[in-house]
């Protein structure tokens, strides 16, 4: 039991590095990456759990780090958007919103991104949806529909909205072709 | 965000110590609407006991064909349960089309059954809301009240309650298991939520010493086949205007088992027994469906601007248990 205000070590790995942070048990874990980490590219768009601009992945699955406290998340295996890309190269999704023009302003952008990786993720573990025909049958097609409803907890205020889904479907498509889910590409 | 103690126990009892012993304390599940409404300020514990990690997150199988559900289980997990989606489709389906994917992945059910409501005057601090500080009065209802209850309010509160999973745990039966230094009990899911009569502070009959553990839905052999409808103003990501959670059980062209529980329409989700019986040995034919629904909605009392949700959620009825009967 830690008393209020008192600080906490706190130790957050994120992208395969573990950090060891001095701080109030209030401070989101969207801040903590801003403010104490520095790494800037999750957003924060309207701190209450309506934009979806600061999804991050933890252990695989998409959050938002606002409504989450940096402390409840200790041990836990979080990715933000620096952690997509590699030596190599952009994270397929990357490449495919460039070439689709999934953004303007671009701030949305890392949390669409990062909420792409673990809505497809989602997918081909057999998750349905909301719009899916029946609730028992197997989920085969990432159709358009599909893409919309299960990306609806990220707002893009441009209006980028055909480009995001197409840049989405794009990389679905080749993966599944390829059969490489792209779960494994974050657990990198 | 005011500062606050924290603690995260690893068991049960060690939770329950906790709670007794500290000054102001909060459980911490998800923290997706808790969170919110302590940056709000309408929250203001001293202490956050944070029970991520309680070993209550599985769904565990009943002797009798039921499902334990576990308080932390998170919903996305909950909603993808094979058997989940295969014993209690309604729940599934309520489940996703509640929130967005990033809250789903975070919420979990013990913290669903406490959400508080989203009634705009309980949220902003300049307004009077008899729920935030008792006796203040109440500014919805002769303030904008499109959002808010048409069935059991009363002049103290108008405020739904927002979920739409506990809608469709009310018309499963579901009973929520709790536990306290007194021991365990269970809590018919149905009155696990209160009217707001003159307490409308008071959402649910939990205890202020009591801990959630789990939710246990019976064997419903017909509810394999039921159904969710949230009527909404966008058709992704918003509450319920209406809800629907319906199973129905159909013989020799009779209505043999129903179960009906509406959402957005009251203070707790609303289960509709009076449509109910009235409709056990009926054909599932508009009319009588039409019929069962008014008799539902006869004692609604709606505002300047929710006039409309009476015959929403006449026609929603009528819509879901016609979708059923035709064999979805």
């Amino acid at each position: 039991m830690h008393l209020p205000g008192e600080a906490h070590t706190v130790r957050l790995h994120v992208n395969g590095i573990e950090h060891t942070l001095q701080i109030e048990a209030r401070v989101s874990l969207l801040d903590a990456l801003r403010e104490h980490l520095h790494l800037f590219g999750t957003k924060k768009g309207c701190n209450q759990g309506a934009c979806g601009a600061c999804t991050v992945l933890v252990d695989g699955e998409r959050i938002n780090s606002c409504f989450a406290l940096a402390i409840q998340y200790e041990g836990r295996s979080i990715v933000t958007i620096e952690g997509l890309a590699t030596a190599e190269g952009l994270h397929p999704l990357q490449t495919a919103f460039i070439k689709h023009d999934g953004f303007q302003c671009g701030y949305c952008t890392p949390g669409q991104i990062c909420s792409a990786v673990g809505m497809i993720s989602e997918f081909e573990s057999g998750l349905p949806s909301a719009v899916s025909a029946g609730m028992s049958e197997a989920q085969t097609e990432l159709s358009d529909a599909e893409i919309k409803e299960r990306m609806s907890g990220n707002l893009c205020r441009c209006g980028a909205y055909g480009g995001i889904t197409e840049a989405i479907q794009q990389v679905y498509q080749a993966q599944s072709q390829a059969h490489q889910p792209i779960a494994e590409e974050v657990s990198r | 965000m005011n500062n606050f103690a924290y603690g995260r126990p690893e068991t049960e009892q060690a939770a329950l110590d906790l709670l007794t012993q500290s000054t102001l304390p909060k459980f911490l599940g998800g923290g997706t609407n808790l969170l919110d409404l302590m940056r709000e300020e309408i929250e203001q514990p001293e202490t956050l006991i944070d029970l991520s990690r309680l070993p209550l997150d599985g769904v565990e199988e009943l002797p009798d064909g039921g499902l334990r559900l576990g308080a932390l289980v998170r919903n996305s997990h909950l909603a993808g349960h094979p058997l989940v989606r295969e014993r209690y489709p309604v729940l599934s389906q309520a489940i996703l089309m509640g929130a967005s994917a990033q809250l789903r992945n975070m919420a979990t059910p013990g913290g669903n059954l406490l959400q508080r409501t989203r009634c705009y005057y309980f949220y902003d601090a300049a307004a009077r809301c008899n729920k935030r500080i008792p006796g203040s009065g109440c500014d919805a209802i002769d303030g904008f009240n499109r959002i808010h209850a048409i069935l059991g309010a009363s002049p103290e509160c108008i405020a739904t309650h927002p979920s739409d999973m506990c809608v469709a745990m009310a018309a499963l039966d579901a009973v929520v298991r709790v536990r306290s230094s007194r021991g365990e009990r269970t809590i018919p899911l149905v009155d696990f939520h209160r009217l707001p009569g003159d307490t409308p502070n008071r959402d649910t009959n939990l205890e202020s010493d009591e801990l959630i553990t789990a939710v246990d839905l019976p064997a419903l052999p017909f509810a394999k086949r039921s159904l969710y409808r949230k009527v909404r103003d966008r058709a992704s990501y918003a509450f319920a205007l209406v809800s629907v959670a319906a199973a129905v059980e159909i013989e020799d062209g009779l209505i043999r088992h129903v179960r009906l529980a509406l959402g957005g329409v009251a203070h707790k989700p609303w289960r509709a027994f009076a449509a109910e019986n009235f409709l056990i040995g009926k054909p599932c034919e508009e009319q009588v469906l039409r019929e069962a629904a008014s008799l539902e909605l006869d004692d609604a009392h709606p505002y300047q601007h929710n006039a409309f949700k009476v015959e929403l959620a006449r026609r929603t009825i009528v819509s879901v248990l016609t979708e059923l009967a035709n064999g979805r």
